[in-house]
């Protein structure tokens, strides 16, 4: 790869012929400026900082279930509050946090990844993003109206969910339009990356980021569809007269969650593979080495997109499924260890005789390596029938899953935020208040989670707001960690703000090992607009 | 295989490494499954040892070599980066040997999900119907057939908020446990009969969800040597109460379950003869503040005051003040919310003729509530449940 750096983003009226508005941001300042962007950049921004509100919303309810399951007994809250903070804790930080932090990664780096001047489809690009705050606000009006929002999990199973409220219609319509969301963001990038890569720059030779995304891409198109399919059904049955969950109409309550874990197993991947993207960035660069078996861990993400639309059901196997239901789902469940094994295999030999340093993005990515592998291997446990017969619906479960989604995508989300951040802004952030945050981030996060583990083996159910006496001291453990987790992100916002604000001009490549097209091909900070012409990879 | 007292030394030893050093005392504390009381129970319980050794091994393994990586690899130590990458001998090793490990998983853990779903030749059989918030249980076959009561937590709201001593068995009590002969096995067939909960006793190694217009089964069968009383909790959110409706097994020799049945079946001829008897106001009152403060005070609570907006208020209530036919109606079959559809008052049609003739009773004569008619008796809920 060439070495050339492209400026042409700040020469504005340097002979190309372009004949572009030649302003920054379209013409429009202040507000109008990012309702109107199309710029895939001010978007990539727009769904970080949606992101990161959301974080900070989701993270107060989990606040607010830790401070109520402190000690036993009724405290601050009441079961059906409890209920409702159970359900929007999951909700939002799936739908509002994790999600489109990582869509705000694609919006950012495929373009310059692949060497393209925007995405594909730029306008299509600004409504995917503006339609989430009208998704938020029904999330959290749902609050407001009567009755309040719906208390019955984030799964939203029937026919719990045809007895709530009108809190439960917000929702419905707020998973409506994030679904839109989503398969209109897919949509973009699945036609960027397969139309507007750079002359040279081949699929096998795309950064592996790209790739994770195409095949998410593909998920989110599959499977958004079927969610979206599930709620309405639910909103038919409680207000058209329909039974498709009804016995007494010729209905099946279990139907909804057949339909329902069809999306929600592809979408546990939806979550993990841009995640394997961003660590799959970051280990080969602090390691100044490259990708150990770039084209395995293209095959292993494609098998695990695959493999999960056949395991759905491993989520249910306690509502009486024939035995050879449960067989198959099992075996198809432990499968899928094949492949994710090896990419962690593939992320330990990449280090292998590299150069380590542990900078901040680094130290999210080992956390991450560490933590998630331990998510999987109790995912393995789960998926086996009788063990997870035992464990179904307990806090082993809550354990389990929060080693993936917070220890997985959220480690993996702050490693590339650490990671792009001088590339986005050209600033440096504090090292050493990153390292406060990863430790403290680490240390609380299995303060709270490790010990759930317990918790859900020793016979705890997930969900409740009271619990008895015997589960007091790690559920204390665990609240305590909650609130010591609180306090390291705060050290991440007053870095981040810090950085933005006052923060060390960042070196034009700041980490030594980072070979893709932005890193070598862009000035740092990168241009509002980039690689306007084609780089030619060689 | 390593004993179990190995797996938990060596799993404390993980506990106190990841996160907590500081509460190494606290370690002696519920973290593993309960002891098994079936042969089912223990079997799980092997193959998650089993599991978790494997799991630890590769663990060790794979990290181990991240971590010398970390340790020699590293650039402050003058490590300079080699630049190999793909082999394919090593790539086609860590693709077999993972699905090989998989194999020898699979292949003991079927044998035992098979065993978990044989449900035939059962010796009793018992219908679990989970309500919201209360199950319901039917001896439908073998001793003790026709038995049928429901089981709701024991537990006084005083102590859920607060304001007394909790007991030690807080929120696992009942006010009838399910009881079972040891070594016989026990077919359930659980469903529900509103939103779906789930059946669980942990020690038992038995979970089944409860869905609504649907049978499913499951069994198990308490070991021999293993008399005692057996806590689980419903374990499928279910609406506002989920956390207060536990599951009691009292598991007794064969001679004492025989003893239990006739005590049961005299029970039954009685309540027969309860709910025909003409009974006084005083009585009917006195039972009835029992029943209220067990069923009614979750959602009305205890002053009759319910919870603004959510739950209506008895005191000074339509209903509670007008005539008795459409009280009775609306605790036999529920009634759609007042104020939103997720508080519905769901039927109450489990609970007997005389307990529902109690309560409204009660209600009638309480928090300054003067209707004209004020005694209901068993026998008119009896007809009219009947109607509808």
């Amino acid at each position: 790869m060439s070495a050339v750096v492209d400026k042409h983003g700040h020469d504005h009226g340097h002979g190309h012929g372009h004949d572009h508005g030649h302003d920054h941001h379209g013409g429009y300042s202040g507000v109008m400026r990012w309702i109107t962007t199309t710029n895939h950049k001010d978007i990539g921004t727009l769904y970080l900082w949606f992101a990161g509100t959301m974080f900070f919303v989701g993270g107060m309810m989990a606040l607010l279930i830790r401070l109520e399951l402190f000690h036993p007994g009724l405290q601050y809250l009441n079961p059906d509050f409890y209920n409702q903070l159970v359900t929007s804790h999951g909700l939002i930080m799936i739908f509002g946090a994790i999600m489109p932090a990582f869509v705000g990664f694609a919006n950012w780096q495929i373009p310059m990844m692949i060497g393209a001047p925007d995405m594909a489809f730029a306008r299509l690009n600004n409504w995917s993003f503006w339609l989430l705050p009208f998704a938020a606000t029904l999330l959290l009006g749902a609050y407001f109206v009567p009755g309040g929002a719906p208390g019955s999990g984030w799964t939203l199973y029937a026919p719990l969910t045809v007895q709530q409220g009108i809190g439960m219609d917000f929702t419905i319509f707020a998973v409506h339009i994030l679904g839109m969301s989503s398969i209109l963001g897919s949509i973009n990038i699945i036609t960027t990356i397969l139309n507007l890569r750079a002359p040279g720059m081949t699929l096998m030779r795309m950064p592996l980021f790209c790739w994770t995304w195409l095949i998410t891409a593909y998920l989110l198109v599959a499977a958004m569809p079927v969610l979206a399919g599930a709620v309405t059904m639910t909103l038919t049955d409680r207000h058209f007269g329909t039974t498709f969950f009804n016995a007494a109409g010729g209905g099946d309550p279990v139907l909804y969650q057949h339909i329902f874990w069809f999306f929600g197993h592809p979408e546990v991947y939806i979550i993990a593979l841009p995640a394997f993207g961003v660590i799959s960035q970051v280990i080969p660069a602090f390691s100044r080495k490259p990708l150990f078996g770039y084209a395995s861990m293209v095959y292993a993400t494609s098998a695990i997109a695959i493999l999960s639309f056949i395991v759905w059901a491993h989520h249910m196997y306690t509502v009486g499924m024939p035995v050879t239901g449960q067989l198959f789902f099992m075996y198809a469940t432990t499968l899928i260890a094949v492949p994710t094994g090896v990419k962690v295999f593939n992320w330990v030999a990449t280090m292998w005789k590299g150069s380590l340093t542990f900078e901040t993005p680094m130290l999210f990515a080992l956390g991450f390596l560490f933590l998630f592998t331990l998510g999987g291997f109790t995912g393995l446990v789960l998926s086996l029938v009788p063990i997870d017969i035992q464990l179904h619906d307990t806090y082993y479960v809550v354990a389990h899953f929060h080693y993936v989604m917070v220890a997985g995508a959220m480690f993996s989300a702050f490693a590339g935020i650490y990671f792009w951040l001088p590339k986005w802004t050209g600033k440096m952030y504090n090292e050493t208040l990153g390292k406060w945050h990863f430790w403290g981030t680490l240390i609380f996060f299995n303060m709270i989670f490790f010990v759930q583990h317990f918790l859900g083996m020793a016979g705890m159910p997930r969900r409740i707001p009271d619990y008895p006496l015997q589960f007091q001291t790690w559920n204390e453990v665990s609240s305590i960690g909650a609130f010591g987790f609180a306090l390291a992100q705060l050290i991440f916002v007053y870095n981040l703000f810090t950085t933005l604000r006052r923060g060390e001009a960042a070196p034009q490549k700041p980490w030594e090992g980072a070979d893709s097209l932005d890193w070598t091909h862009l000035p740092t900070p990168a241009p509002y607009h980039t690689f306007e012409t084609p780089p030619v990879i060689k | 295989m390593m004993g179990s007292k190995q797996i938990r030394s060596i799993v404390a030893a993980l506990a106190g490494l990841a996160a907590f050093a500081a509460c190494g005392g606290a370690l002696a504390l519920d973290w593993y499954f309960q002891p098994g009381a079936s042969e089912m129970a223990r079997e799980i319980d092997v193959l998650h040892q089993y599991v978790m050794w494997l799991i630890i091994v590769i663990f060790v393994g794979v990290f181990g070599f991240m971590f010398y990586a970390c340790y020699a690899h590293r650039k402050s130590k003058g490590h300079a980066a080699e630049q190999f990458h793909e082999n394919t001998t090593v790539e086609i090793l860590w693709t077999v040997i993972p699905a090989v490990i998989l194999v020898a998983i699979a292949w003991p853990v079927t044998k035992t999900v098979i065993a978990q779903k044989d449900t035939s030749a059962p010796d009793i059989t018992l219908k679990v119907t989970g309500y919201q918030w209360k199950w319901g249980y039917d001896y439908i076959n073998g001793e003790g057939e026709g038995i049928s009561f429901v089981s709701m937590l024991k537990t006084p709201r005083d102590q859920i908020e607060n304001r007394v001593a909790k007991n030690p068995n807080y929120l696992l009590e009942v006010d009838n446990e399910v009881v079972v002969p040891v070594g016989k096995k026990v077919r359930l067939i659980v469903t529900g009969a509103d939103v779906i909960h789930a059946w669980w006793i942990p020690a038992l190694g038995a979970k089944q969800d409860a869905i609504p217009g649907f049978l499913r089964d499951i069994w198990f069968r308490v070991d021999k040597d293993k008399a005692g009383v057996y806590r689980g909790q419903c374990v499928e959110l279910c609406g506002k109460e989920h956390g207060f409706m536990p599951i009691v097994v009292r598991a007794v020799s064969p001679e004492d379950y025989t003893k239990w049945v006739g005590e049961q079946k005299k029970k039954i001829a009685a309540a027969e003869a309860d709910s025909t008897k003409e009974w006084t106001e005083a009585e009917l009152v006195a039972r009835g503040e029992k029943v209220f403060s067990g069923v009614c005070a979750a959602c009305h609570q205890g002053n009759g005051q319910g919870i603004p907006n959510t739950f209506p208020p008895l005191v000074g209530s339509k209903v509670v003040n007008g005539p008795k036919i459409a009280q009775i109606d609306t605790v036999l079959h529920g009634r759609k919310g007042v104020y939103r559809p997720n508080t519905q008052m769901p039927p109450q049609d489990s609970l007997s003729d005389v307990d529902i003739a109690a309560a409204i009773t009660f209600t009638r004569h309480s928090w300054g509530n003067k209707p004209k008619e004020n005694v209901v008796q068993p026998t008119e809920v009896k007809t009219q449940r009947g109607k509808k």
